[in-house]
Parts: structure tokens; C-alpha cells; sequence
């Protein structure tokens, strides 16, 4: 019988199956970063645990609220810069080296195609896309992934999902996830796999996949994986060089998993993008999408461009190209977060932050930042951003305010205008003389 | 081995969620002790006073679906800051329920007649309930009251409950 990625993973990685379909198994990597990790430390200590499977397989990143911007999150880096110095953990990203987990640690070669990894951290889906098994843990998971590199999940359950189509210009993998999260709802795929495969995701770059596999979770999925594929092999070439004689040979043994053709899914879904326009959520949950068109003239106080979503090279370039020259509205505060130093750095190289700041955007270090209302941009009660981000809960970048996902193209428009802009359509003079 | 016996403190209501047992404004803590004084602050049950009814118990007897909402596991570390370490219920949410046994707590659900009966016979008095896992049985006393009932749970979350939990399990075996 054939079996899916998430199922070939798993079959390699098993350790017990202490009962039903629970299988334990053993982690190829453990991220950690200081939000949800500082938690399971002082857990480990007090049960006189403080020890770790590996310190070569756990990396560790201060990227939620840094630099500290009070007592308490300045506590919580401390706790994890001492613990990861007294359990030698080497790959310890901190201030001036520190970005957004799931942008960093592939950006760093951390992720393999057939890894296992887990992090206290929802959006461990991302990792995915590099035909890993990535899922987001609580802390008694992380705390065992940490102390014995293993972790129990269920046999996991895919739903397949085939993109297929001709993507029309202006349109992202941001838009192709929010429209493939509209059509399941955000308990659609809870507690299974989403393995995203098709034309489309074949001819996505490795930013894109990670875009489309971060969202996985808002489906309720435990995790979005794609076919590691010569695109992969292409990423990874600078950390793999050494292990393989050619790119070929490298993706002969990725290729080991692929699904089998008579994989067996809990669900096949057929998703033609070939009409898909940009999109946007409209509610308080990442299933209440829209396209673009029906939110035309809603009026927004600031634009966040940035997160473990849309922060990477390849969405500042395709923001910065919306930017092109222009001036934000009056009325909006635009503010720009890469995702880490390397794609602060590149968008340096490149004058895309010159594009960003002449716009009137404000370029902030590399953080999570008000993606998730604690610093950087935390928005006051009745306030709407149009943002790059990932959740658009109650609350979420702030008590009271709304949040807009999209596109970093439909946010840069939007920028632009001050209200929600189909980045395609959008031409200042006409804008100028329709705005409401 | 902890002995799941104690003082019971009667919740009557379903869908107590994890927001009512935690509120997420405390989430930002950094130990599970530091959530002690917060335990079911916002419950929204006519009656109940946290601070004055929790005090003394280590049982809670609620009815369906008790731990729904969030995954946090912030919600059953509440209940262990405050020596609540044994939730009966008709049924759970499956990721609390799973995260007590965790924790090296037992979530134990009985028949839905099985909690009336609780409810209508127990509550409003000082109920103790004693739980002896050799012979899945609790015995429950009030007064002149004395009952036993009987309860079961899978092997691997008894061998859990045994290790005293995920943590302490997976370190003995793996
Ligand atoms: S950028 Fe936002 S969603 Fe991503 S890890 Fe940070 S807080 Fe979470």
C-alpha cells in the first residue's frame, strides 16, 4: 500500500507505539524561541531535568519582542540565553543575529527534507514546505522533544490538495492559502496533514511554499508539506554541498519522500486557481476571506509588512515594486519588518528599504513585532491594519483592533491609497480621484 | 505516586472552556506556580466564588465537554498550582483531556446518570472522594453517604498516571 510524505516520515522516525495509533518519534530538530520556551526550562529545572537530548539539534532564537521592551521579556531572554549556554547549545540567535524563527532557522540550513521537528510554536508548520514533518507543540511536548528528542503525535490522517491553474498576475501564494483556508474553514484539516502538490506549488519557490505551509495551521492542519523537489535542493545546496557529489544525487535521496502514487488521502481537493484574485480576510478568523474587490475602501490606520508569513526577501521585492517612487497616505503609519538579518541586509543591497523609507515606512529590526500585539506597531482600540501576518484574531495586534491578511502587494496598494487596494488594478490618478 | 484524593468542589455546568478556567492575559507567566490566584476567575457559574470555593479542594466534579477552547496547558497547571489534580466529568475536550494525562493528572469520565445522580446527591456537601487505582474504583462520602464507582481508563494513560506524567514517563522509557 502507498503512503503519503507525513506517513514515510513517520514510518522512518518510529520509536514506540505505546497505544491506538500514538506513535513516538525521534526528532531530527527542536526549535525554541523565548516566548513559550522559558516555560518548559524552568519546568525541566524544577523536576531536576535541566538537560538536553542534543545540544547540536537544538537551535534557539529571541525573536518575539527583542530587543526586550520590558522587565518581563527581557526576564524571559535571559532565561533562555542561560539555558542555552550552560547545555552548549551553539545555534543561539540573539540580538543582531536574531529573526523570526520560521524565517531564520531555514534561511540557516536547519531544515531537511524527511526531518521531524517541533517547536512551541503554531506556525512549526511552515517547515513543511521543505517535505518535512514541522508541528507546533504545547509545552509538555516541548519539554520531552527537548529532554529525550522524541515526540507522540497521532498516525497522521492528508488531505491532498491539488493547485492547479494559471496564476494571474498579481496574485501570491499568500492569496492562493487565504483562498484555500476560505474554502475549508479553520477546523477544515485539524489534527491532519495538508500536502500541497500540483503545477503551481511545482513552479513556487521555496519563500512561496513556506508562505503556503506557515498558513497550514489555520486550517486547523498540524502541519503543510511539499514534495521536496530540484526547487529544494537548489535552496539547501550552500549546507548540503559537502554530502552530495551532485544537485542529482541530492534529490535521488530527497525524492525517497515523495508520496507514492497510490498514497492514500482522507481526502483528495481539486483547487484551480486560474481565476483566483488577490484576497483578504474580512472577520475576526483567516476563513473570512474575500477577494480584494469586495473590501475596496475600507479605510486603514497602518500597514505592517513582515512575519514568519511575508517577511522575506522575495515579499519586500514584490511590495517594493507596488512602492515604486510613491508616497504612503497621510493617514497611514507603514511600517516594514524583515524577517532577519540576511533579508534586512539583501533589502539593503538591493535600495529596497530606500524604496520603503522614501514611501514613509518605517524599517524596524527584525521581530515578530506587532504581529502578534506586543511591540512594534500594537494597534489602539477601533484601529485597522492592512498586514502581511498570518492571524487577523480579536485582539490580536491589539485590544479592539482589526486585522486585514493579504498579500505583501495588496498591503503595499494599500499603503499607498490608505485603503484596501487591489495592488493589479491600482493606478494613483484614477485612485485619487474615486477614493472614498 | 500523588493519591487523587480529597475534597471535591462541584462545577455545574458544561463547556466550562480554558478561557474560564485561565484567562489568556495570563499566559505571559513564566512558571506554573504564578497561576495559582487566577483559577477560574472568569467562570461565568451563578454562586461560585473562586477564591472562597476552591480553597481545600482537589477534585473536581463538572459535567460535559469541560475544557473545551484553547489548547493552553496552562489549564490544567492552574488546577495543579491550586492541588486540583483529578477532574470527573461526563466527557472533555480532547486536547485538555489529553493534556491532563500529561501532566500526570486524570481526567475520568462516567456515564451522564452517573453525574446527576453526583450532582443530586453530593453537591452542596462536603463530598470527599477517594480513588484507588488497583481496583478503578472511587469511593465518595458526604455525610452518611458512602458510594462506590467504578472508572476506567486506557492503559497508556494509567501508565501516565503512574510515571506522573508525559515528562517523567518518556524519560524512564525512551
Ligand atoms: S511572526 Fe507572528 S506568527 Fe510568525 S512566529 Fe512571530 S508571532 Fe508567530
Amino acid at each position: 500500500m502507498g503512503k503519503t510524505i507525513a506517513e514515510k516520515i513517520f514510518d522512518s522516525h518510529l520509536v514506540d507505539n505505546p497505544s491506538g495509533d500514538i506513535n513516538v518519534i525521534r526528532l531530527d530538530a527542536v526549535f525554541c524561541h523565548e516566548i513559550t520556551t522559558p516555560v518548559a526550562i524552568n519546568d525541566l529545572v524544577a523536576r531536576g531535568k535541566d538537560r538536553v537530548f542534543d545540544p547540536d539539534k537544538i537551535k534557539v532564537v529571541i525573536d518575539h519582542v527583542t530587543p526586550a521592551k520590558d522587565s518581563k521579556t527581557a526576564m524571559q531572554g535571559k532565561i533562555l540565553r542561560e539555558w542555552a549556554k550552560r547545555n552548549n547549545i551553539r545555534d543561539f540567535f540573539d540580538i543582531g543575529r536574531n529573526g523570526v524563527c520560521h524565517a531564520i532557522f531555514p534561511e540557516k540550513g536547519f531544515v531537511r527534507p524527511g526531518y521531524t521537528l517541533i517547536m512551541g510554536d503554531s506556525h512549526t508548520c511552515t517547515h513543511g514546505a521543505f517535505g518535512a514533518f514541522a508541528a507546533g507543540v504545547g509545552t509538555t511536548d516541548l519539554e520531552v522533544g527537548i529532554l529525550k528528542g522524541v515526540c507522540a503525535f497521532h498516525y497522521p490522517l492528508t488531505i491532498k490538495i491539488n493547485i492547479s491553474g494559471q496564476i494571474s498576475e498579481g496574485v501570491y501564494a499568500k492569496d492562493v492559502i487565504l483562498s484555500i483556508i476560505g474554502r475549508l474553514g479553520v477546523n477544515g484539516s485539524t489534527n491532519k496533514v495538508i500536502e500541497f502538490t500540483g503545477s503551481v506549488v511545482n513552479a513556487m519557490s521555496m519563500e512561496a511554499r513556506m508562505t503556503l505551509c506557515n498558513m497550514a495551521v489555520e486550517a486547523g492542519a498540524t502541519c503543510g508539506i511539499c514534495k521536496p523537489d530540484m526547487t529544494t535542493v537548489e535552496y539547501l545546496w550552500e549546507f548540503i554541498k559537502d554530502e552530495y557529489a551532485t544537485k542529482e544525487a541530492a534529490l535521488e535521496s530527497f525524492v525517497k519522500f515523495s508520496p507514492d502514487h497510490d498514497a492514500i488521502y482522507d481526502d483528495v481537493i481539486e483547487h484551480d486557481v486560474s481565476r483566483l484574485e488577490p484576497q483578504v480576510t474580512f472577520g475576526y478568523k483567516p476563513d473570512h476571506v474575500k477577494p480584494v474587490r469586495d473590501m475596496e475602501g475600507i479605510k486603514v490606520d497602518q500597514v505592517y509588512i513582515g512575519s514568519c508569513t511575508n517577511g522575506r526577501i522575495e515579499d519586500l521585492r514584490v511590495a517594493a515594486d507596488v512602492l515604486n517612487g510613491e508616497k504612503i497616505s497621510d493617514f497611514v503609519r507603514g511600517i516594514l519588518s524583515p524577517a532577519t538579518p540576511k533579508v534586512y541586509n539583501q533589502a539593503l543591497e538591493e535600495g529596497i528599504l530606500k524604496t520603503f523609507m522614501d514611501a514613509g515606512f518605517c524599517v524596524t529590526n527584525p521581530t515578530c513585532g506587532a504581529c502578534l500585539g506586543m511591540s512594534n506597531g500594537v494597534l489602539a482600540e477601533g484601529e485597522i491594519c492592512a498586514s502581511t501576518t498570518n492571524r487577523n484574531f480579536n485582539g490580536r495586534m491589539g485590544k479592539g483592533g482589526m486585522v486585514h491578511l493579504m498579500s505583501p502587494a495588496t498591503a503595499a496598494a494599500t499603503a499607498i491609497t490608505g485603503y484596501i487596494t487591489n495592488s493589479r488594478l491600482y493606478k494613483r490618478q484614477e485612485m485619487q480621484g474615486g477614493a472614498k | 505516586m500523588t493519591n487523587f484524593s480529597g475534597k471535591v468542589l462541584f462545577l455545574d455546568r458544561s463547556d466550562i472552556n480554558t478561557d474560564e478556567i485561565i484567562p489568556a492575559k495570563y499566559l505571559t507567566e513564566i512558571s506554573k506556580k504564578a497561576l495559582k490566584p487566577y483559577l477560574l476567575e472568569d467562570i461565568k457559574l451563578e454562586g461560585f466564588a473562586p477564591h472562597k470555593d476552591i480553597k481545600g479542594k482537589s477534585i473536581i466534579v463538572t459535567r460535559a465537554n469541560f475544557g473545551c477552547g484553547s489548547s493552553r496547558e496552562h489549564a490544567p497547571w492552574a488546577l495543579e498550582a491550586n492541588g486540583i489534580n483529578l477532574v470527573i466529568a461526563e466527557s472533555f475536550a480532547r486536547i485538555f483531556k489529553q493534556n491532563m494525562f500529561n501532566c500526570g493528572m486524570p481526567a475520568v469520565e462516567l456515564p451522564v446518570e452517573t453525574i446527576d445522580h453526583l450532582f443530586l446527591n453530593f453537591a452542596g456537601k462536603e463530598t470527599l472522594i477517594e480513588t484507588d487505582f488497583e481496583k478503578n474504583l472511587f469511593i465518595i462520602k458526604a455525610d452518611k453517604l458512602k458510594e462506590e464507582i467504578p472508572f476506567s481508563i486506557s492503559d497508556f494513560d494509567r501508565a501516565l498516571i503512574l510515571a506522573g506524567g508525559w515528562v517523567e514517563y518518556a524519560d524512564l522509557k525512551y
